[in-house]
C-alpha cells in the first residue's frame, strides 16, 4: 500500500502535527562528498544532537535554554562543538585507504560536567570527551602574558595567578582509540547498561570493550566460517539491551535475528532466541534474500521489543515471540515492482535506520525523495512527510505526502517514476523524551517539531 | 496525423520520465504487480547484471562483503533456475543473444567459484597477516576469544608479494640498521595535544604532514620489526 495519511490525516501520535523548526548545512545544489551525514544521535537528556559525516567530522548541536518572554517556543539547535573525529588512513600491509566515513555515533550517559561519545569508522573507535572551559588562569610567573617565558632573573616577587571568565570554548579530545579489533567493516557499536562496557559489530564477529582498556577486547560473536567460500551471510547490526546488561541481539544479511545472553558461555555463537519470519511463498522472487536483509535493529525504550528494517518494511518483534513479529509496517510498497531496477542501480542495497519516538508509542524511518515515514503504534495510522527546502519556513507544518502507484495521479501526489532516488534519508533520530526529530538528508539536517497546541 | 503525432510524444515523453522500469515482462498489466509471483526462471539479463555486479564487487580493493554475499547468493538462485535448461534461452524477451547465456552458464559456475574462493581465501590470508601486531590476551573467564586471532605463520608471509620478501634480505636487511628511530617512536595513541581545537578548519599544516609520516613509519617498523623476529635473534634493535 502507498503511503497513507491524506489531506486531513494528522501525524504521529496523540494528534501530533509536526512542523519545521531548523536546517543546518548547506543550500548548494553541488553537494561535497564529505559533507554527507552517515549518522545522527540524540545523547541521553536530548540537549545534545550529534551528527557524523562522511569527511570524518562529528558536529554537536546544543539546544539553547528556553527563552522566557516566548514560553511556548522549545529551544533550538546550535553548534556546540566541531571536530575532526576521523582521518583517512591507510593500511600497509593491505595496501588499502581506510575510510574516515563516520558509520556510527552513541553517547555514553552523563556522570559528569563532560559529555562522552564513541564515534566509529569502519575500523577504529574512538571515546571523545567533549568539554568547556569558561576560565582561564592569569598571572603567571614564569611566562608574560603573551606566553613569552619570563627572564627567571629578572623576577623579583612572587604572585599567585588568578582565575578569569572567558568566552566559553567548547573542547573535544580523543580519550581512548580502540583499534585494530576489527578485520571487516564496523557496522555498529553500542553501550551496555552496566555504563562500562560497549560491543562492536564488523561484517562477521562482535567485540565486547571495557571503555578504558583499549589494548583489547574479547570477542563474543564469530560466524566466519572456516572456509570462506562458504560464506552465505554477515552480521548487519548490533545492539545491547537497554537495561539487561547480559543480553544483545545482532541481526543478518538473511533476515534474522539472534539474541544472545553472555551469561551462559564466554562465546556467544550459540543464540538464546532466534527470531525469523517465514517467507510469504507468494511474494518469493530472486531478490527476497536481499530485500529482507536487515538493515538497522533497534531495542524500544522499555526493553520489551525491538524493531528491525529491512529493505521494504519495518517489523516490531515481542522478544517473547520468535516466531514472527507483533507489527508490520509497510515503507514503500509500491517499490516491490521496481526491484530488477533497484538492483541494476544498487539502491536495493541501502540500508535505511529506523528509531523509536521516547514513549515507544511511534516509530519512524526514512525512504527516498527525501520522503520520511511515521507509524503510531497506538492509532495504528501513518504517515509520509518530506524533509524539503521548500516546507521550511519557521512553524510551517510539514503536509502530508502521497504517492500514487498506478492510475490516475490526484493533484498533490507524486508517481513512483517520479521518485529521486538520490535524496534517500537513511539517519533519522528521535529525542528521547520530547517529540523533536532529526532527519539528516544527505548534507542537511532537518529539525521538526511536534506543534504546541 | 496529429493523433499519431500525440501518441507518438506522448510514449517517448513517457520513456523519457521513467526512471525506474517495471519488471514487467512477466506481468500481466491488468493484475496488481504485487499479486503475481516472478516466473521460476529468470532473464539472462538479470544474470548477466548479477556477474557484472560479482565482478565489479570482486576488484574492489576491500570488498563490501554484505553486497558481495547477497550479490553471490543471488546469483545462485538464478543459475539453480536455470540449470535444467542450460542450452536454450531461458526466457523469450530479453533481446540478448542466447549463446551468450550459455557460455555464461558453461564456464560461470567454474570461473565464479574460483574467483570467489580465491578472493575470500585472499581475505581471510591477509587477515592473518594484518592481526599480527595484536596483543593477546591473559586474562581467562568470564571473556570470550581474545581477539589474537591466528598467529601469522611464515607461511601466510610467503603470500606477500616479492616486495615484502625483498625487505627481509639479509642484503635490503642492512638499510633499516642506519635509521635512528627514536625521534619516530611517538606515542600513536597518547591524547591530542592542544592542536584539536574547534572552529573554522585550517588546512593541513606542516605538523600534520609530519606527523601522518611518523605513523606510517612506526607502523612499517613494527611489522617489519616483528616479522624480522621469527627468523632471527632481534638485532642491534630499532
Amino acid at each position: 500500500m502507498a503511503g497513507a495519511g491524506g489531506g486531513g490525516c494528522p501525524a504521529g501520535g496523540n494528534d501530533l502535527q509536526w512542523c519545521f523548526s531548523q536546517v543546518k548545512g548547506a543550500v548548494d545544489e553541488d553537494v561535497a562528498e564529505a559533507d554527507i551525514i552517515s549518522t545522527v544521535e540524540f545523547n541521553y537528556s536530548g540537549d545534545l544532537l550529534a551528527t557524523g559525516d562522511k569527511g570524518g567530522r562529528v558536529v554537536i548541536f546544543q539546544r539553547e535554554q528556553e527563552n522566557k518572554s516566548r514560553p511556548h517556543s522549545r529551544g533550538e539547535y546550535n553548534v556546540y562543538s566541531t571536530f575532526q573525529s576521523h582521518e583517512p588512513e591507510f593500511d600497509y600491509l593491505k595496501s588499502l585507504e581506510i575510510e574516515e566515513k563516520i558509520n556510527k555515533i552513541r553517547w555514553l550517559p552523563q556522570q559528569n560536567a563532560a559529555h562522552f561519545l564513541l564515534s566509529t569508522n569502519d575500523k577504529t573507535i574512538k571515546l571523545w570527551k567533549i568539554s568547556e572551559r569558561d576560565k582561564r588562569a592569569e598571572g603567571y610567573n614564569l611566562k608574560d602574558e603573551d606566553g613569552r617565558l619570563r627572564d627567571p632573573f629578572r623576577i623579583t616577587a612572587l604572585r599567585v595567578p588568578i582565575l578569569k571568565p572567558m568566552d566559553l570554548m567548547v573542547e573535544a579530545s580523543p580519550r581512548r582509540i580502540f583499534a585494530n579489533a576489527h578485520t571487516y567493516h564496523i557496522n555498529s557499536i553500542s553501550v551496555n547498561s552496566d555504563h562500562e562496557t560497549y560491543l562492536s559489530a564488523d561484517d562477521l564477529r562482535i567485540n565486547l570493550w571495557h571503555l578504558e582498556i583499549t589494548d583489547r577486547s574479547f570477542n563474543i560473536v564469530d560466524i566466519k566460517p572456516v572456509n570462506m567460500e562458504e560464506l552465505t551471510e554477515v552480521i548487519t547490526a548490533a545492539e545491547f539491551h537497554p537495561h539487561q546488561c547480559n543480553v544483545f541481539v545482532y541481526s543478518s544479511s538473511k533476515g534474522t535475528i539472534r539474541l544472545c545472553d553472555m551469561r551462559s558461555s564466554a562465546l556467544c555463537d550459540r543464540h538464546a532466541k532466534f527470531f525469523e519470519e517465514p517467507e510469504d511463498p507468494s511474494s518469493r522472487s530472486f531478490f527476497s534474500e536481499i530485500i529482507s536483509s536487515i538493515s538497522d535493529v533497534k531495542f524500544s525504550h522499555s526493553g520489551r521489543y525491538m524493531m528491525t528494517r529491512d529493505y521494504l518494511s519495518v517489523k516490531v518483534w515481542d522478544l517473547n515471540m520468535e516466531s514472527r513479529p507483533v507489527e508490520t509496517h509497510q515503507v514503500h510498497e509500491y517499490l516491490r515492482s521496481k526491484l530488477c531496477s533497484l538492483y541494476e542501480n544498487d539502491c536495493i542495497f541501502d540500508k535505511f535506520e529506523c528509531c523509536w519516538s521516547g514513549s515507544d508509542s511511534a516509530i519512524m524511518t526514512g525512504s527516498y525523495n527525501n520522503f520520511f515515514r511515521m507509524f503510531d503504534r497506538t492509532t495504528r495510522r501513518d504517515v509520509t512527510l518530506e524533509a524539503s527546502r521548500e516546507n521550511s519556513k519557521p512553524r510551517a507544518s510539514l503536509k502530508p505526502r502521497k504517492v500514487c502507484t498506478g492510475g490516475k495521479r490526484k493533484k498533490d501526489e507524486i508517481s513512483v517514476d517520479s521518485l529521486d532516488f538520490n535524496k534517500k534519508i537513511l539517519h533519522t533520530a528521535w529525542h528521547p523524551a520530547e517529540n523533536i526529530i532529526a532527519v539528516a538528508a544527505t548534507n542537511n539536517l532537518y529539525i521538526f517539531q511536534d506543534k504546541v497546541n | 496525423m496529429m493523433l499519431s503525432k500525440g501518441l507518438k510524444r506522448k510514449r517517448e515523453e513517457e520513456r523519457e520520465k521513467e526512471a525506474l522500469a517495471v519488471d514487467s515482462w512477466w506481468l500481466d498489466p491488468s493484475l496488481p504487480a504485487v499479486a503475481q509471483a516472478p516466473p521460476a526462471v529468470a532473464s539472462s539479463s538479470l544474470l548477466d547484471l548479477s556477474v557484472l555486479k560479482l565482478h565489479h564487487s570482486l576488484r574492489q580493493s576491500e570488498p563490501d562483503l554484505r553486497h558481495l554475499v547477497l550479490v553471490v547468493n543471488t546469483l545462485r538462485r538464478i543459475q539453480a533456475s536455470m540449470a535444467p535448461e542450460p542450452t536454450l534461452p531461458p526466457v523469450p524477451s530479453p533481446p540478448a543473444a542466447p549463446c551468450v547465456a550459455d557460455n555464461l552458464l558453461a564456464s560461470s559456475d567454474a570461473a565464479l567459484s574460483a574467483s570467489m574462493a580465491s578472493l575470500l581465501e585472499d581475505l581471510s590470508h591477509i587477515e592473518g597477516l594484518s592481526q599480527a601486531p595484536q596483543p593477546l590476551v591473559d586474562e581467562g573467564p568470564p571473556s570470550g576469544r581474545p581477539t589474537g586471532g591466528s598467529p601469522p605463520s611464515l607461511g601466510a608471509l610467503d603470500l606477500l608479494g616479492p616486495a615484502t620478501g625483498c625487505l627481509l634480505d639479509d642484503e635490503l636487511e642492512g638499510l633499516f640498521e642506519d635509521i635512528d628511530t627514536s625521534m619516530y617512536d611517538s606515542e600513536l595513541w597518547a591524547p591530542a595535544s592542544e592542536g584539536l581545537k574547534p572552529g573554522p578548519e585550517d588546512g593541513p599544516g606542516k605538523e600534520e604532514a609530519l606527523e601522518l609520516d611518523e605513523a606510517e613509519l612506526d607502523y612499517l617498523l613494527d611489522v617489519l620489526v616483528g616479522t624480522q623476529a621469527l627468523e632471527r635473534p632481534p638485532g642491534p634493535g630499532r
